[in-house]
């Protein structure tokens, strides 16, 4: 499929909802706790086996944007959205096979290997074109698609909640519960893969004169030769120990929450506890579109500054002061979340001022494994150390101690990460004269590229 | 990179305000309801 132009007058402001239609979508997949306790009742199986189709839809999304990433830069973002539109939409039409049936394992292939490369050609099918359509605001325009991540959830939780309700727990309920979810879903991913478009060569959007950075380049790296760079390397671990950090947060939420505040003149109910929750999620989406719109401003490096550096003092407060204060426990809890959701979403922005936007979603598409990795570390180490701490004996903010200093020498890590973070060295950049058909080999001959010499010398 | 080539024609300015608003409308109900939940559920905080 080749790449659908946009027709002269195209707006770019289509742009943005094309790609909402996407992750608003595929979000939903952080409301499979949804269907955890039907399923379980309906099907008899445990806790763990029910996590099954989530866990393997998430390990899914990222081999699918690692290894799918070039295809999608290849083929072009209608192609990446029909793909993502057929798998996540088919995911669901085997799921509900699966439900009627009584079959799980057609359930956890459909929802889980199908929906989940569905989830991950999705994720990162607009993010090259978005800043293709933005190159003066890129980390806002990559903000709003990936906030539309988080919001997925948002929207998929009541509704699904609702329609179970509706239909009824038992197997058949859940079989019409995900045959709906897979019809509607693909009626609303399919905007998106009839607005798409990539900007016209002769008539794309001009980027706004480029701050005196030397992080920005108007050079281009393919995905192949960024992966060969110390400056992808530096950038996995920042986005590895930041969603570590967020997860230490998102992870135990409702339970460390009430824990912190159960000696105390004013203990947390549990419905309050979900409130928390509920407003840390908001705290995740308002961060993704406000913190990497700002990253437009202060830049990227500043912004991963903020991110690490001050998380990490957020969570020496929570460590410190944490249970003498509610208000501020929430804050500081509030801030650590709308970090976790910047650091998604600024992240695309900060590749495209590395190595440019030729092969930009692809290069995304590998460092989302930094996801993954953080998505096993960061409950292994939050559970782990509350199981731990409470075999020891310790009760209320005690459990949380050693977990909370584990989550600021995370953050320590990926702020030095991001403080080694330099411009690529131009022997990776590809020549200005090449066609761009395949990702090309690095070109050592390349060291005196004129804009290699731009960066030296800002 | 090659293009679809039967997408140059222009597209006329009301038309292309139509399909803005529409495809807003078409993400922002669906996020709006998503937020109204979440708005719900977060009130617990302070009344629960």
């Amino acid at each position: 499929m080749t790449p659908p132009l946009a027709p002269v007058g195209w707006s770019r402001w289509l742009v943005p909802p094309a790609a909402l239609s996407v992750h608003l979508s595929i979000g939903q997949a952080y409301a499979w706790s949804v269907f955890k306790p039907p399923l379980e009742s309906a099907l008899d199986l445990s806790g763990t086996q029910s996590a099954l189709p989530f866990q393997l839809g998430i390990v899914m999304l990222g081999l699918s944007a690692a290894f799918g990433g070039t295809l999608v830069e290849r083929n072009g973002p209608r192609w990446a959205m029909t793909v993502a539109l057929i798998c996540f939409s088919s995911g669901f039409l085997l799921s509900a096979l699966g439900a009627a049936t009584e079959q799980f394992w057609l359930i956890v292939f459909g929802y889980g290997f199908v929906g989940g490369i569905g989830l991950g050609i999705g994720y990162i099918s607009p993010v090259s074109t978005l800043i293709k359509w933005f190159p003066d605001r890129p980390g806002m325009a990559t903000g709003i698609a990936i906030m539309g991540f988080g919001g997925g959830a948002l929207i998929a939780s009541p509704w699904s909640a609702q329609m179970l309700e509706s239909f009824g727990s038992t197997s058949d309920g859940i079989a019409k519960a995900f045959l709906v979810h897979g019809l509607v879903y693909a009626v609303f991913m399919l905007l998106g893969v009839l607005l798409i478009r990539v900007p016209r060569p002769d008539a794309a959007p001009k980027a706004a004169p480029a701050p005196a950075s030397a992080l920005i380049t108007t050079a281009q790296v393919s995905a192949n030769s960024a992966v060969r760079t110390p400056q992808f390397w530096l950038l996995w671990v920042v986005l590895c120990m930041n969603v570590t950090a967020g997860i230490g947060i998102l992870e135990k939420a409702a339970p460390m929450i009430t824990d912190f505040f159960a000696e105390t003149d004013t203990p947390v109910s549990v419905s309050a506890a979900a409130g928390f929750v509920a407003l840390l999620s908001a705290a995740n989406m308002a961060g993704r579109i406000g913190w990497s719109s700002t990253s437009d401003v202060i830049g990227r490096k500043n912004t991963y500054r903020v991110y690490l550096g001050v998380g990490a003092l957020m969570y020496l407060l929570i460590a410190q002061f944490g249970d003498s204060s509610k208000p501020l426990f929430i804050i500081c809890a509030l801030v650590i979340l709308s970090f976790y959701g910047g650091g998604f979403a600024t992240v695309p922005a900060y590749l495209k001022d590395l190595f440019g936007t030729y092969q930009v979603g692809a290069i995304h598409g590998r460092l989302l494994t930094a996801w993954s990795a953080a998505g096993v570390l960061g409950p292994l180490i939050v559970n782990r150390v509350a199981d731990s701490q409470e075999e020891a004996g310790k009760s209320g903010p005690g459990l949380y101690g050693l977990s909370l200093t584990i989550m600021i020498g995370l953050l320590v890590v990926g702020f030095v990460a991001n403080e080694l973070v330099r411009p690529v060295h131009p022997r990776h950049h590809r020549p200005e004269n090449s066609t761009g058909a395949e990702p090309e080999e690095p070109k050592e001959a390349a060291d005196d590229h004129s804009t290699g010499e731009r960066e030296r010398s800002a | 990179m090659t293009t679809a080539p039967e997408s140059g024609s222009a597209v006329p300015e009301s038309r292309r305000t139509a399909l803005i608003v529409f495809a807003w409308l078409w993400v922002g109900a669906p996020l709006a309801y998503g937020l109204y939940e979440l708005v719900r559920k977060a009130t617990q905080l302070f009344t629960g």
